[in-house]
């Protein structure tokens, strides 16, 4: 039975708010990337609902894509974790404030 | 020759140039003295030439103007002062020209002739001297003589006054020659000193001068003597009184008449020959001159006439009197000149031009003489000038001593020599005018018979006083010297044959009187009236009278000389004890020049240290207090500058940092501000869009 | 049902203490929403997603949450920020969800013929190697410039 597409973008939009509420209250920079990655998951959805929805690939194709992008942002993300935790001793968002001021 | 007038001065001004430029390195010692000599020589030669022709005057000639009546010749060199033109249209501008008349026919010859014979003597006089000091002394004579002649040649009273102040300066030269030297060691005045007494107090007679001169321009238009002297009848007497006073008192400056004589005694100081030039023959007597010259004018002033006569009168009975008891050789010599031009002052006082021009002569004849004779003794002496120190040189030095006779006896007025006629026919004009001044004028002859005596006995006779050394070298004097005195002493005995008076020559005129006759009114206005009207009438027998008793007189005082000095040599010293106080007065000569010091010196420096005071005070606290306007006004700018501006300045900065400070809250740092910042935005911006859509 | 999964275990990925906990949350997000993925008839995005983003990117999550070594947050948990920042979330999300007031889905058109020619998996292909030839390139540049990015960011700090 075809799933009604205001159903998807409802899922889409929790998710997607879900994760934007964790990059904005949490203080772990890395529970921070994983809010992120919620983010573009709710993204992904919609296109790919969308795509159904319109009977056409590039919805598909563009997810496939999205997801690639998105394994290269995690890897810079938590590289740049890995920097800052070296010289910082410290993942939590709070405690970096280099650029008060 | 009368057109070659303007090279008369010249020559000499030249003879100062090159020997002032080349003589102290470049000329040898010959050619100094041959120039020095040389060109007054060649001007005495153009001045006999010009003089000449004066007796037989062309009709015309070029470039000069001709007065045959006056006897006159004027050349003009060039516009010296082109003054634009007076309220009558005339020009009062002032040229440079020369005159020629007998009047300064006879100044020409005196200055040429008696210069030239001292020139040579110089020569000799000054041949130890060191090179460079005897081109300068030779060039310093010769700007002299070119000063003297341009003051004698002058047309104008500018012109005049030129040489007038020229032969100040050359007689400040001259006298502190020695400018390394102490002149008194009792009063430490130096030669220099002595040189700068002489300028200042000719300095006080030249304002006399100037104003003299001025006032007549002022009323006349002109300063050209001829000028002034047509007008002399149009200015009233008044005035002429006034000018003739004002041109007096630059006469005493000059001629050293009381009060401003201080200045030849110590004049002194300088070397002998300057003595005899200056101070004796030429400089002392323009004074003379210059009220001879205007004396047009001084007839219609009897009123400056008697102070003349009685200033005159005075100076000559004055200085003789203190000349009694002076012992330098030169200084007797100093006093008796002073005396003998109060003698001329005299004479012109009492309207006697021509018998002062005539005393003039003969004066420069045996004055020049006595120095130069003093000079042979003090050569010889190798420098004592102390009479006390000195006698019996009449064997030693026969030329000087025979020379020095004939002007002694010439000077107390012993005739047939020249200054018995001068003399005398000052003495009688004197006595026409009033028989006071006659008095006063026979106790000066007496005196000056008496100190003359004095003077030669103590030099040349008796016993030699004078120290080991100075026998060394006692030795006559070379040539150059010896043969200027003989010269000398030969016009001193027959140079008052010119003037011999008409009442002796039987019938003849008195032939100086009348080649003077053009220029000089030979009789005052006075004298056609009253007693002296009665003393004219009864002219002969009472000027013989007059005559004899004037040499009677001469004769007393040498007699006394003798006596005192020769016969009975310990009477002087007992006259001096028994007199004491009177004899210190003369011998400190009346205290004059002390008295000047406290009353007109001391006032003056007290003046002078009252201005520097208040310059140093007034003047200089002006200037400081500015100094300390600025300063204080520049500490107010200070203030202000760094108040008001840099507070504007600090006030931009903090305002700024305030503004900062508050705009910092928003960068927190913290990364999750920025995010939710960046959510907020996003929510704005799309209700935005969602509420414009509508 | 499915849905419900995905959501909820979102939540958790959120309010977990534990990173670790998070990370697993996460990866049972992902996995519900690979089914997802199938019942919208998209089963070679599935396939991609399980194997890359569960399988690569949380392996990766791991192995930086193991290296960097946690302790327990200082402070408060959530704070004045904390709540100002979920009023802000909450805000949007309402925004959003007046916007599906408005507008209208486009309807559907003829269901999943495309989708299905020859098996997702060559629809897709074919769409990739034949229309989007040049994006699939660009995208394995940018694999590659970001892993030398990582590379140079995590490298050891050189002692010397």
């Amino acid at each position: 039975m075809p799933v009604p597409p205001t159903h998807v973008l409802i899922i889409s939009l929790l998710l997607f708010s879900v994760g934007m509420i964790g990059v904005l209250i949490r203080r772990n920079v890395i529970i921070i990337l994983m809010s992120i990655e919620l983010i573009m998951n709710a993204a992904n959805l919609n296109l790919i609902a969308f795509s159904r929805q319109l009977n056409n690939l590039v919805g598909q194709v563009f997810g496939v894509f999205t997801i690639a992008v998105a394994a290269g942002e995690v890897a810079v993300g938590l590289a740049v974790v890995l920097a800052l935790y070296r010289n910082r001793a410290t993942v939590y968002v709070d405690e970096v404030q280099i650029m008060k001021g | 020759m009368l057109r070659l007038l303007w090279l008369i001065p010249l020559l000499p001004f030249m003879g100062f140039a090159l020997n002032g430029l080349l003589g102290a390195r470049v000329l040898p010692r010959r050619a100094v003295g041959l120039i020095a000599c040389g060109t007054v020589l060649l001007s005495f030669l153009v001045s006999l030439g010009a003089v000449l022709s004066l007796g037989s005057l062309p009709e015309t000639a070029e470039g000069l103007l001709i007065d045959h009546d006056a006897r006159r010749v004027t050349q003009t060199l060039y516009t010296w002062m082109p003054l634009g033109e007076g309220a009558d249209g005339r020009s009062i501008g002032v040229d440079w020209a020369y005159v020629l008349d007998p009047l300064s026919a006879v100044m020409l010859m005196v200055v040429t002739g008696v210069g030239f014979l001292i020139h040579v003597y110089s020569v000799g006089y000054m041949g130890h001297e060191p090179r460079p000091a005897y081109a300068r002394f030779f060039s310093y004579l010769n700007l002299f003589m070119g000063m003297m002649l341009t003051l004698v040649l002058g047309a104008s009273l500018p012109v005049v006054f030129v040489g007038w102040e020229g032969v100040g300066l050359c007689s400040y030269l001259l006298i502190g020659f020695y400018y390394d030297r102490m002149f008194d060691e009792k009063t430490g005045m130096s030669c220099a000193d002595a040189g700068r007494k002489a300028f200042i107090v000719n300095r006080i007679g030249d304002m006399g001068f100037l104003l003299g001169m001025l006032l007549l321009f002022s009323l006349t238009g002109t300063m050209d003597i001829q000028g002034v002297l047509d007008q002399a009848g149009t200015l009233g007497p008044m005035v002429c009184t006034v000018a003739g006073l004002l041109l007096f008192v630059g006469a005493c400056g000059k001629s050293a008449q009381i009060p401003l004589y201080v200045w030849l005694p110590d004049a002194m100081a300088g070397p002998t020959p300057v003595s005899a030039l200056i101070h004796a023959a030429t400089m002392v007597t323009a004074g003379v001159y210059v009220l001879c010259r205007m004396a047009p004018m001084y007839v219609l002033a009897p009123g400056a006439l008697l102070v003349v006569a009685v200033v005159g009168a005075a100076t000559a009975l004055l200085a003789a009197s203190m000349g009694l008891a002076q012992t330098d050789i030169k200084k007797v010599l100093a006093y008796s000149t002073v005396s003998q031009l109060g003698y001329m002052v005299l004479a012109v006082g009492v309207g006697a031009f021509s018998a002062a021009i005539f005393h003039l002569l003969t004066h420069a004849f045996f004055k020049a003489l006595l120095f130069l004779g003093a000079g042979s003794v003090i050569h010889a002496l190798s420098g004592e000038q102390d009479i006390t120190k000195m006698g019996g040189l009449r064997s030693r030095l026969p030329w000087t001593h025979l020379t020095f006779l004939v002007a002694t006896l010439a000077i107390a007025g012993i005739p047939p020599l020249a200054g018995f006629f001068s003399k005398d026919e000052i003495l009688w004009k004197a006595f026409v005018r009033h028989p006071a001044f006659w008095v006063v004028g026979v106790a000066g002859a007496f005196m000056t018979a008496f100190y003359m005596t004095r003077l030669y006995i103590l030099t040349f006779r008796g016993m030699e006083r004078f120290g080991e050394e100075a026998r060394h070298h006692l030795h006559e004097s070379p040539p150059s010297m010896t043969v200027p005195l003989v010269a000398l002493a030969v016009l001193s005995a027959v140079g008052g044959w010119v003037g011999i008076p008409a009442v002796i020559s039987l019938g003849l005129p008195n032939v100086f009187e009348h080649w003077l006759a053009p220029v000089l009114p030979a009789a005052a206005a006075h004298e056609t009236s009253g007693y002296a009207a009665t003393a004219a009438h009864a002219a002969g027998p009472l000027e013989i009278g007059l005559m004899a008793l004037s040499v009677g007189v001469a004769l007393a005082g040498i007699l006394l000389g003798w006596l005192l000095y020769e016969k009975r040599p310990e009477l002087p010293e007992r006259v001096a004890a028994g007199a004491r106080g009177l004899y210190l007065l003369v011998y400190n000569k009346y205290f004059v020049d002390e008295i000047y010091g406290k009353v007109v010196l001391a006032p003056y420096y007290g003046l002078c240290r009252a201005s520097a005071w208040l310059d140093r005070w007034v003047v200089d606290g002006a200037v400081n207090g500015a100094g300390y306007l600025t300063l204080g006004s520049s500490y107010t700018s200070r203030g202000f500058d760094e108040w008001i501006v840099d507070g504007l300045v600090n006030l931009t900065g903090n305002m700024v940092r305030g503004f900062s400070a508050a705009l910092r809250v928003v960068q927190s740092g913290l990364v999750r501000s920025y995010a939710t910042v960046m959510v907020l935005g996003i929510f704005i911006l799309v209700s935005v869009y969602l509420l414009t859509m509508g | 049902m499915l849905a419900a999964v995905a959501v909820s275990s979102a939540v958790m990925v959120v309010l977990s203490r534990n990173a670790i906990h998070a990370a697993i949350y996460l990866v049972l997000s992902f996995l519900s929403m690979a089914g997802l993925y199938v019942i919208l008839e998209a089963e070679f995005v599935a396939a991609v997603q399980v194997l890359v983003y569960a399988g690569g990117i949380m392996v990766l999550f791991l192995f930086v949450i193991m290296l960097v070594n946690l302790r327990d947050p200082s402070g408060s948990r959530v704070g004045l920020h904390g709540v100002l920042s979920g009023g802000v979330g909450l805000a949007v999300v309402a925004l959003i969800l007046s916007v599906y007031g408005r507008g209208s889905l486009p309807a559907s058109s003829a269901e999943g013929s495309v989708l299905r020619q020859g098996g997702n998996l060559e629809a897709v292909g074919q769409a990739i190697f034949a229309d989007y030839l040049l994006p699939f390139e660009i995208v394995s540049v940018l694999l590659l410039v970001a892993m030398i990015a990582a590379i140079v960011l995590a490298r050891p700090i050189p002692k010397d």
